[in-house]
């Protein structure tokens, strides 16, 4: 009967529907949860002091008096600075990858380039940290560094460098291919050279798409863990901001690691609100990401 | 004196063909393996316009985009032959310099995404380091006007390229093609996005280009054609049937295949 056939596939439509709906909650779940625990234990020892204050001497209550919560000061400087150096390193080496691959890359070179790439980019975060400290080992056997740069800022950012690179090249060579045939041919119709249609037209019209790539990878490396127990071990708790490159420092992560597994309630405390921070921080540069993003959309439709 | 046998003695009110500006000589070329071009031997009078006719994929298109050299941008892509202009091989030249004096409008409207309407005029002279403030203003101004643009968009210099209509970006293209002051303006299909009212436009804007510039427009509308060149081309499968002062080619066809395609029965 069709009657009878029209109202099944109605009401299949609708179960579909809502499993599809399920499955989608089953999904944001877990970021919920992530941000429910981390605010609602976070607040508790967030204020002004926990971002001016460094890392707490641990202490228990029970058996101490005067127990501080003392602050991430010296860890959210920490991160900023091993973003930044990493960054620094990674965003032009990895723009101009990704400027090759797109525009000069369709040849032998460029395949094995872009294969490279994302091999680099499945390879663990641990074993970039191996690999950045044995190439320091080697640096400081053969004597060009001295001992104090095995296990530092430096080598650290350089790990971090080497887990954004292929990321920002990928992502930047798709957004400088979005850009379409006919405006590189409009620039050099106009007797524009090549390096400069490629710099000053397609990079610029691909530049939030570009940016947006730089962020997330910059999101990555902020949430980088493993490497860092490696070469920023600290002199095991550091309690106060790096000054040099040699140097090791203490990093929101790291702290987090710390602090979570030890058995002292200011540290565990700090914990959540490390957590909360790092959380924050990395949903903010998301929606930075995504804001850059609209920008070049919106540029198109207006 | 007529360097090329393929251009008949054109009756009134058309005068003989002058020298050329720019000229074609057993022009061939290539994409991959697949040959789309034999041979073409053609001459572009100055101050008039040329159209190139001819069904899709006859070639048209590439044709154009080898006297700019903007052919050989495409990956495996190569010629044979020669292209003139003012006697001068463009091949044994800087690729960006005969580009500057070689124009180019193409089928859609492409302004640059991310630039203003003035920043897109004046792109061409920036890039290529022209630096001076009161000479990019004024270049700007002249080449909106010549593209019959300003009157519409001097309210609005400033918003992005990309917010104009579709006729207006193609106007907007014609001066960015002319900012540069080139000496002839290559167009491709420059109105096969856009509705009557625009092609009409851009039509009459032909006729005060020509003042100017040489210009060189491939069309699959013959009626276009009829109305705004002064010489007519048409291709067919990569090659040159019929090349003739445009009321000729299509009242009095010398071939019988330019006659088919005039009348309809293919292409």
């Amino acid at each position: 009967m069709r009657f009878d056939r029209d109202v099944r596939r109605k009401l299949f439509s609708h179960a579909m529907a809502i499993a599809c709906l399920a499955c989608v909650a089953i999904a944001i779940l877990p970021l919920g949860d992530i941000l429910y625990t981390s605010a609602v234990n976070g607040l508790k020892v967030l204020s002004f002091q926990f971002f001016t204050q460094n890392s707490p001497i641990p202490c228990d209550p029970r058996f101490q008096t005067g127990c501080s919560f003392g602050g991430i000061y010296n860890s959210i400087q920490g991160t900023l600075l091993l973003i930044v150096i990493a960054a620094g390193i990674a965003l032009p080496v990895g723009i101009l990858c990704g400027i090759y691959l797109s525009e000069f890359g369709a040849n032998p070179l460029g395949n094995a380039a872009r294969f490279f790439a994302d091999v680099l980019a499945g390879v663990p975060s641990i074993v970039m940290g191996v690999v950045v400290f044995s190439l320091f080992l080697l640096l400081f056997q053969d004597g060009y560094i001295t001992s104090d740069y095995v296990l530092s800022v430096l080598s650290a950012s350089i790990a971090l460098a080497f887990i954004m690179l292929p990321i920002v090249a990928r992502t930047a060579e798709e957004a400088l291919r979005l850009v379409p045939t006919t405006t590189r041919e409009a620039a050099l119709a106009l007797g524009i050279p090549r390096y400069r249609v490629v710099l000053r037209i397609v990079l610029r019209s691909a530049r939030s798409a570009v940016i947006t790539g730089g962020l997330l990878a910059v999101a990555r490396a902020a949430g980088e863990t493993a490497p860092l127990i490696i070469l920023n071990p600290g002199n095991l708790f550091p309690f106060a901001p790096a000054l040099g490159l040699h140097q090791t420092t203490a990093s929101l992560p790291i702290s987090i690691y710390r602090w979570i597994v030890s058995p002292y309630p200011n540290w565990q405390a700090d914990a959540w609100g490390a957590t909360f921070v790092l959380v924050i921080l990395m949903l903010g540069i998301s929606v930075a990401a995504r804001l850059a993003l609209r920008e070049r959309f919106g540029a198109a439709l207006r | 004196m007529r360097s090329d046998p393929t251009a008949p003695e054109p009756r009134a009110p058309l005068p003989p063909m002058p020298p050329a500006k720019l000229r074609t000589e057993k022009l061939s070329a290539w994409y991959g393996k697949k040959r789309v071009l034999e041979e073409i031997s053609l001459n572009f009078a100055p101050n008039e316009v040329t159209a190139i006719i001819g069904p899709s994929g006859c070639g048209k298109s590439t044709l154009i985009r080898c006297m700019n050299r903007i052919h050989e941008v495409t990956p495996h892509a190569r010629i044979e032959g020669r292209v003139f202009l003012d006697d001068q091989d463009v091949y044994r030249q800087e690729a960006t310099s005969v580009r500057r004096r070689i124009g180019m409008v193409f089928q859609r409207a492409n302004p640059f995404p991310t630039m203003s309407v003035f920043d897109n005029v004046a792109a061409g002279l920036k890039l290529n380091g022209v630096r001076d403030k009161a000479r990019l203003d004024e270049q700007v101004v002249k080449s909106l006007r010549q593209a019959a643009l300003w009157e519409e968009v001097k309210e609005g210099l400033y918003a992005p390229g990309v917010s104009l209509s579709g006729g207006q970006q193609q106007r907007l293209c014609i001066a960015r093609a002319l900012a540069v002051e080139p000496e002839v303006l290559l167009m491709d299909e420059p109105c096969s996005a856009l509705d009557p009212i625009a092609t009409a436009k851009i039509e009459d804007l032909l006729f005060d280009l020509k003042k100017q510039y040489t210009v060189v427009i491939v069309t699959h509308n013959m009626q276009q054609a009829a109305r705004v060149a002064d010489r007519t081309a048409f291709l067919y499968l990569g090659k040159l049937v019929e090349f003739n002062a445009t009321r000729e080619l299509f009242e009095r066809p010398k071939e019988k295949l330019t006659e088919s395609y005039i009348t309809g029965r293919f292409g």
